[in-house]
């Protein structure tokens, strides 16, 4: 007999194949659980945390955790949705993010998942760290402040692109992105604008210089559609499969 | 350009030491590091280069680590271990006295790039503290005395290694001795042991010549009896986790892979622990026999020792111990005549970060990378070193499964309670006369560990470490034992003259300065429960703050990536919980929270203007605000 294996989220069947992640089931089944590091084409390594579930009472990132038969995840409650609020909140304080004046604004995940999960202030003191912009490359500019460290285009420089433009240095809450050239400029490195890189930071670090507003706030990304919807529509799932 | 210029003549010497080896990166920044005192760009595009590894990933490497320095730091590097029994030795003043003689401010490299002075965490010496390291190498009992002559040392510009013995001089200050301490072993004789427990029958069928094959197929017999002997003596793990030391041995055995390993895991950093440095100090042999017991068992040909950065001084007497044993066919082919059983150790030295000594960190880190934990499952006994089968077991644990390996199983659980087996080492410091390492067997109470180090007038006693345990007096009945207070060996005293919201507030800073910043609920969160606590400690705290400690640590529990974070917040619940009046009198309003301070603001303006009149101060009517 060849039964579809499933698990229960927030007590609803959520089928799975073998070798699928908590969040890829879920969202292959419409549905949505909150996360920033994870991207549907890389392989999740769980460092935002936003995810985090509980798998038979214990506390485990969606991401990473492999889906199992039988057991029960719990995600849409009040106390991991308070949890997840003071993961963004703190995100929001460790950098410098400031939303009315970003050209992201609109197409932000992190900003996109702190208004649908209602997050109203940034609760603690600001860390207000000093990370200057990189603005020489011709045609891709570097913006460090709104960085959540979430290594997507560290990935992907790496495994699409093979050229490792972005790493990490430092240690701690001075961890912080740097890129490969002795000059520590982004000029002075490979990247080219059509590189997979520049096209998945979730914020508004690595941005293309010249188009900021084509499209007009109001009519972006999220603005249409909160991210809990749209989350579902990106998702990658089995062909004939309808969209939640 | 610094790009432009040629790297140091060293950097092609520290390569080729190194075989330009990638899984050996840590080495080769670190003696870099040594030789020029940092590592410069040159030495960074170099090194890339030369390993076959992006620039941006060893920058990424060198910056992860905190004895590693990517711009000048000094000819002179020293840093005052900042752990609580330093300070209560008194090493804030003498930090503050080192500096000002010097003309220092924290941190920041001399005008004449002669020296640097900085805070680290523990450096393992705080039975006899305050401690520092200068260049890497450990000065114990500091006094204002020996900090005047390392000034003049420094001064007239001595080169480390030509300083007076006298100041390197670290005692072993062993108190109480029981089966391990006391053991009479011979290098060899674990091994020995270990091989005689394959079947008597078998090596009779040898002698009596009818077949050599039989005799030869009861040889794998030895690992299996040794194993038992293993899982018979319900030996755990001695770095804090307690993991059974069998089945995890046996899982190694029995995953499959091309190779496998055996780690020591020397990164002995949790504040207040010193036991596995005397262990590697005065038993080292015991040690490595414990490892090659291991290799033997789980049929692994190549070891390492992860010795934290701050046992830099124990790393020669460490090779030369390898090196007796290489010669007396203890280490490397053939150890003791016996076909196939090949064993050597190389020694990984660490560069200053406490998150190495776990695991899968320290693994990451022995294979050149930064020092992050992995995610689990795979575990590192079927996916550690290259992904291979891998035991990385504590200093402690080898030394314990050497005794077993000779007096087996039966013997070694006759000894502890009935959960716990065989004996424990203690490193006891803080409040109490003979600071030093104890070994009790298991159930010990923390009253007699306090009686026999003499101790007196105790208030709290911090057991594990910051991310273990606090225990207030009613507690001293408890029982040292992985089913009542479990330990990895730290032991710090605290008398009644003691504030316990500074000893807290110490240990926040520790894991704030330690997180790897891979997790955000760590890599945030610590630095806002610091944050807090400073804002405590300058008096600008209300109870709001409290409650902000404890929701943070909440999540920083539920939602870390590994122990680090998990652990972070036990300090600071600990001591609200049982010591809550050494915050609350902190408080400077139970209503509102004054986030800061408006008249300390305009110090800096006082100080430009030359004023310092009533008119440049706020202070009147801060009074009549407060209104109480």
């Amino acid at each position: 007999m060849n039964q579809a294996q499933s698990f229960t989220l927030d007590g609803a069947d959520v089928p799975y194949r073998p070798g699928q992640t908590i969040i890829q089931a879920a969202l292959a089944a419409g549905r949505y659980i909150p996360h920033l590091c994870y991207h549907p084409e890389f392989k999740p390594h769980g460092s935002c945390k936003l995810c985090t579930v509980k798998v038979d009472g214990r506390d485990m990132a969606a991401c990473t955790t492999p889906a199992a038969p039988g057991i029960a995840v719990e995600s849409d409650t009040q106390e991991i949705n308070d949890q997840r609020r003071m993961l963004v909140q703190m995100l929001f304080v460790e950098g410098n993010h400031f939303c009315p004046s970003c050209e992201q604004s609109g197409n932000c995940m992190l900003q996109a998942v702190a208004y649908d999960l209602g997050v109203m202030s940034p609760r603690f003191s600001h860390l207000y760290p000093s990370r200057p912009v990189d603005a020489s490359h011709p045609e891709i500019l570097l913006d460090f402040d709104r960085c959540i460290l979430c290594e997507l285009c560290i990935r992907a420089s790496a495994e699409v692109d093979r050229k490792s433009v972005f790493a990490l240095s430092g240690r701690g809450i001075t961890k912080r992105l740097i890129v490969n050239a002795a000059s520590g400029r982004l000029a002075d490195t490979n990247l080219a604008a059509s590189d997979k890189a520049t096209q998945v930071c979730p914020v508004g670090v690595i941005l293309r210089k010249g188009g900021a507003f084509a499209v007009p706030i109001g009519k972006r990304k999220y603005d249409l559609k909160p991210i809990s919807a749209r989350a579902l529509e990106d998702a990658p799932r089995p062909p004939g499969a309808r969209h939640g | 350009m610094p790009n432009d210029t040629l790297p140091e003549p060293g950097v092609d010497d520290a390569l080729n030491r190194n075989r330009r080896d990638p899984a050996r990166l840590v080495q080769i920044l670190r003696e870099v590091q040594t030789q020029y005192g940092y590592i410069s760009p040159a030495a960074l595009t170099h090194i890339a280069g030369a390993v076959g590894l992006p620039r941006a990933r060893v920058e990424g490497v060198a910056g992860f680590y905190s004895f590693l320095h990517t711009r000048p730091a000094g000819r002179y590097r020293v840093l005052f271990s900042d752990n609580i029994t330093d300070r209560m030795q008194g090493s804030g003043r003498l930090f503050d006295y080192f500096c000002s003689k010097l003309w220092l401010e924290r941190g920041k490299t001399s005008e004449d790039g002669l020296i640097r002075a900085d805070l680290t965490s523990c450096t393992g010496l705080c039975d006899q503290g305050p401690a520092l390291l200068v260049n890497g190498f450990a000065i114990p009992r500091l006094t204002e005395e020996r900090l005047d002559a390392i000034i003049d040392l420094i001064r007239a510009r001595i080169p480390v290694p030509a300083w007076p013995h006298e100041h390197f001089e670290i005692t072993e200050n062993v108190r109480r001795k029981d089966i391990l301490l006391d053991h009479a072993l011979q290098p060899g004789d674990a091994i020995r042991a270990a091989i005689a427990r394959g079947p008597r029958a078998g090596l009779e069928t040898a002698s009596n010549e009818r077949s050599w094959r039989e005799a030869v197929l009861s040889a794998p017999q030895g690992p299996v009896a040794t194993l038992e002997e293993i899982k018979r003596s319900n030996l755990r793990g001695r770095g804090g986790a307690g993991f059974t030391t069998g089945l995890k041995w046996e899982a190694c055995r029995s995953a499959l892979g091309q190779m496998r390993y055996v780690v020591c895991n020397a990164d002995e950093g949790e504040p207040g622990t010193f036991k596995d440095r005397v262990l590697l100090t005065r038993y080292a042999d015991l040690v490595i026999e414990g490892m090659t017991v291991c290799a033997y068992v789980i049929g692994a040909a190549r070891g390492f020792i992860y010795l934290r950065g701050e046992y830099r001084h124990l790393l020669d007497p460490l090779e030369e111990v390898l090196e007796a044993r290489r010669n007396a066919y203890l280490l490397g082919h053939g150890i003791m005549g016996q076909p196939g059983l090949d064993f050597d150790i190389e020694i990984h030295v660490g560069a200053g970060a406490y998150i190495c000594g776990e695991e899968s960190a320290l693994i990451e880190s022995l294979e050149g990378r930064r020092g992050v934990p992995r995610n689990r499952p795979p575990y590192p006994v079927t996916h550690g070193y290259l992904q291979q089968p891998t035991i990385v077991n504590n200093v402690e644990t080898f030394c314990a499964a050497a005794l077993i390996a000779i007096h087996g199983g039966e013997w070694y659980r006759g000894f502890g309670t009935a959960k716990s087996a065989g004996t424990k080492l203690l490193s006891v410091s803080g409040d109490c006369a003979r600071p030093g390492v104890y070994e009790y067997p298991f159930g010990v109470t923390i009253r007699d560990v306090l009686e026999d180090c003499g101790a007196v007038d105790t208030q709290a006693v911090q057991v594990s470490g910051p991310s273990g345990v606090c225990l207030d007096e009613t507690e001293f009945g408890r029982r040292i034992a992985f089913e009542d207070v479990p330990t990895a060996g730290s032991f710090m005293v605290f008398n009644r003259q003691r504030d316990m919201f500074e000893v807290a507030r110490n240990f926040s800073h520790f894991f704030a300065h330690e997180s790897c910043g891979f997790c955000t609920p760590c890599r945030v969160g610590t630095t806002l429960l610091r944050n807090c606590m400073d804002k405590l400690h300058a008096g600008h705290g209300s109870q709001h703050d409290l409650t902000e400690i404890v929701d943070i640590a909440r999540v920083l529990q539920a939602t870390s990536h590994c122990g680090l974070g998990h652990t972070a917040c036990n300090p600071l619940f600990d001591t609200l919980k049982k010591f809550r009046p050494s915050y609350e009198r902190r408080l400077s309003s139970l209503a509102f929270s004054p986030a800061f301070d408006l008249d300390g603001a305009l110090a800096a303006a006082r100080q430009m203007t030359g004023r310092d009149d009533a008119g440049a101060h706020l202070q009147p009517e801060a009074a009549e605000g407060a209104g109480r």
